[in-house]
């Protein structure tokens, strides 16, 4: 579960961004849409930690953000939650299957080899790019580095998994296969999707959605 | 897999960038380890050739070259001494001892040299076969010139004139190999040792009938005598007694430090440059883990979302600077042996000495530990600057 209540965030202390209360239960999804400019990847980074809000509260499975010194952050942000970015990036001197690795690795979540091995594997083939995990990212297509970045974010049972744009740079065809593929993998997993984008396409398929409005700092809840 | 597993892929990954740091740290590193290597051998070996000689008496000439001709054998003598006039310097009250040396012939570059027993002795030498020379012609030869020259006990041999060429061989009279003596890492190694009157006899100008024994004394002449003092007033005495003579005394000790003084100038010259080297690879190795942090900015962000704290990325970046860095450090040792090879290969041919000890040194072991703590600080650097980039900026900047 995901819990988001009277957030706002400034960059420069003088401007500031509020966010209204929204939430969206455990093995739900939302989708956070908005044009450029509205917010949306602020809010998303402060879901996930990586920026500290100026007032209000975020609660990702029962853990209050605010209250976590850094290092417990980094380490709950590694072990809970799973980050699918607008672009595909792996640490390069590595193999696909050595990037997937990464997750338990970084967040020391306790995760056997062989049972990671096997989940990798698993997830690989079930997004299609099995074939490729002994490959190096660079060798990849730009679908097949997005399907194995599904797979990474996937990897390590997260209870929260975000996306940031992940259809933007895709054809209708590609987009809806991307995002069946994130809505089937969490709902196996059991884990809460939201997906951050602009791409008004996505808005048919969900129902709970928030919607940011340009040139202004607030948010509508549908 | 682990932290160090990814440190080694990210080297591996830029095998130019990674090879170029660790050339030139290993560059650095093998030329000051070379001149360690190669200043500790030569020392030892001028410290263990001048085992208590305090003088050595000569034909006048450089009192440098009498040393080095009579007490390490690189250097041709300066001339002879009447045996007589030897004779009673050694037996002058401030001298305890003194050691005859006559020589003028080689056998394949390795000299002959006539002596007595308290030659070998002074060096504690051990025969490892055979016997020490007894009569005329027979000669006990030491460890490496059995090594390399393939004689043993029994064969003959003919000597050359003069010290380093085997052009004009006495071939009329041959020696024979009756002892070998065990290795001493002294210059008796380097020696084919038999008694002097078989250097006056591959010499003879006269047939020894012709003249009296009063006669023969006198017209006998040796090389050099290495002298043991009785009383530091023999340093004084001695040059005055000398005065009118041919002859001179030098003190080894004296000429060595001048001799080591004057090298000293080369090799604190080769050493800053070493040290040039060494910090320009630092230098390099710092812009490279710099240059590499740019590139990696994404990546380390990257890794910060996946759980990766400020401290566990710290680390990686300095494994990836300690391995280099040991890397570097264990190629510098590698091409300083290889160095010391090749040096010792040519010195032992100019001069038949050896140099090719090839341990590790107690002071190599603090360049290596300093090296690799420079290396992990010139790493720490532009990784402690990464390391406090701010992740949401930099993944919102891609």
């Amino acid at each position: 579960m995901i819990e988001v209540s009277d957030l706002s965030f400034s960059y420069d202390g003088i401007n500031e961004l509020n966010f209204p209360a929204f939430s969206c239960n455990k093995g739900g999804k939302l989708l956070l849409i908005g044009d450029s400019g509205s917010g949306k990847t602020t809010l998303l980074h402060l879901m996930c930690g990586l920026l500290r809000p100026l007032e209000g509260s975020i609660t990702v499975s029962g853990q209050e953000l605010g209250g976590m010194n850094d290092r417990k952050l980094d380490t709950f942000r590694g072990q809970e939650l799973g980050i699918v970015f607008q672009q595909s990036h792996f640490v390069q001197s590595l193999t696909v299957e050595e990037n997937l690795s990464l997750p338990s690795l970084l967040s020391k979540k306790p995760i056997s080899s062989s049972e990671l091995k096997k989940r990798t594997q698993e997830l690989l083939d079930r997004l299609g790019v099995g074939h490729k995990s002994k490959s190096m990212p660079k060798d990849l297509s730009v679908g097949e580095q997005q399907r194995a970045s599904i797979a990474r974010a996937l990897v390590h049972y997260p209870s929260v998994v975000f996306a940031d744009e992940p259809s933007s740079a895709l054809d209708d065809t590609s987009t809806a296969s991307v995002i069946k593929l994130l809505e089937e993998e969490t709902a196996k997993a059991g884990a809460t999707l939201i997906i951050v984008t602009h791409d008004s396409r996505l808005k048919a398929r969900y129902n709970d959605r928030v919607e940011l409005e340009s040139n202004t700092s607030s948010l509508n809840l549908v | 897999m682990r932290l160090s597993y990814i440190a080694k892929r990210n080297l591996v990954s830029k095998p130019l960038q990674t090879a170029l740091s660790a050339i030139l740290l290993a560059f650095g590193v093998g030329m000051v380890s070379l001149m360690m290597l190669a200043e500790r051998q030569m020392t030892e070996q001028f410290e263990r050739n001048i085992k208590d000689i305090d003088l050595v008496l000569g034909a006048k000439g450089s009192p440098l070259q009498l040393i080095l001709a009579n007490v390490y054998h690189i250097d041709a003598p300066t001339g002879n001494i009447s045996l007589a006039a030897a004779d009673k310097i050694i037996r002058n009250p401030y001298i305890e001892s003194g050691i005859p040396l006559a020589y003028g012939d080689n056998f394949h570059g390795y000299r002959i040299v006539g002596t007595n027993e308290s030659y070998p002795n002074h060096y504690s030498v051990e025969l490892s076969e055979g016997r020490l020379w007894e009569t005329a012609f027979e000669a006990t030869i030491g460890a490496t010139v059995a090594e390399k020259s393939g004689l043993k006990i029994g064969d003959k041999f003919f000597s050359a004139h003069g010290l380093t060429d085997g052009t004009d061989v006495h071939d009329d009279i041959a020696f024979t190999v009756v002892g070998v003596f065990d290795r001493s890492h002294s210059v008796i190694d380097q020696l084919l040792l038999t008694n002097i009157e078989t250097i006056w006899g591959v010499h003879a100008e006269h047939e020894d009938s012709e003249l009296s024994k009063e006669e023969l004394y006198a017209s006998r002449e040796i090389t050099a005598v290495l002298l043991k003092k009785r009383n530091p007033m023999a340093i004084l005495t001695l040059p005055n007694l000398l005065k009118e003579t041919n002859m001179q005394v030098a003190l080894p000790a004296i000429e060595i430090n001048r001799l080591n003084q004057q090298f000293g100038l080369g090799a604190a010259a080769l050493r800053a440059i070493a040290m040039l080297i060494m910090a320009l690879s630092f230098a390099s190795i710092f812009i490279s883990v710099f240059e590499n942090m740019q590139a990696r900015r994404y990546e380390l962000a990257l890794m910060r979302t996946m759980g990766g704290t400020p401290a566990t990325l710290y680390k990686l970046l300095l494994l990836e600077g300690g391995l280099l860095s040991i890397g570097g450090v264990i190629l510098g040792l590698v091409v300083s042996r290889v160095g010391l090879f090749v040096l010792a290969s040519a010195i032992e041919d100019k001069f038949q000495y050896d140099l090719g000890d090839l341990g590790i040194l107690e002071t190599e072991i603090y360049l290596a530990l300093g090296a690799i703590f420079v290396g992990l600080l010139a790493a720490a650097l532009p990784a402690f600057k990464t390391l406090r980039m701010d992740i949401s900026k930099t993944l919102s900047n891609e």
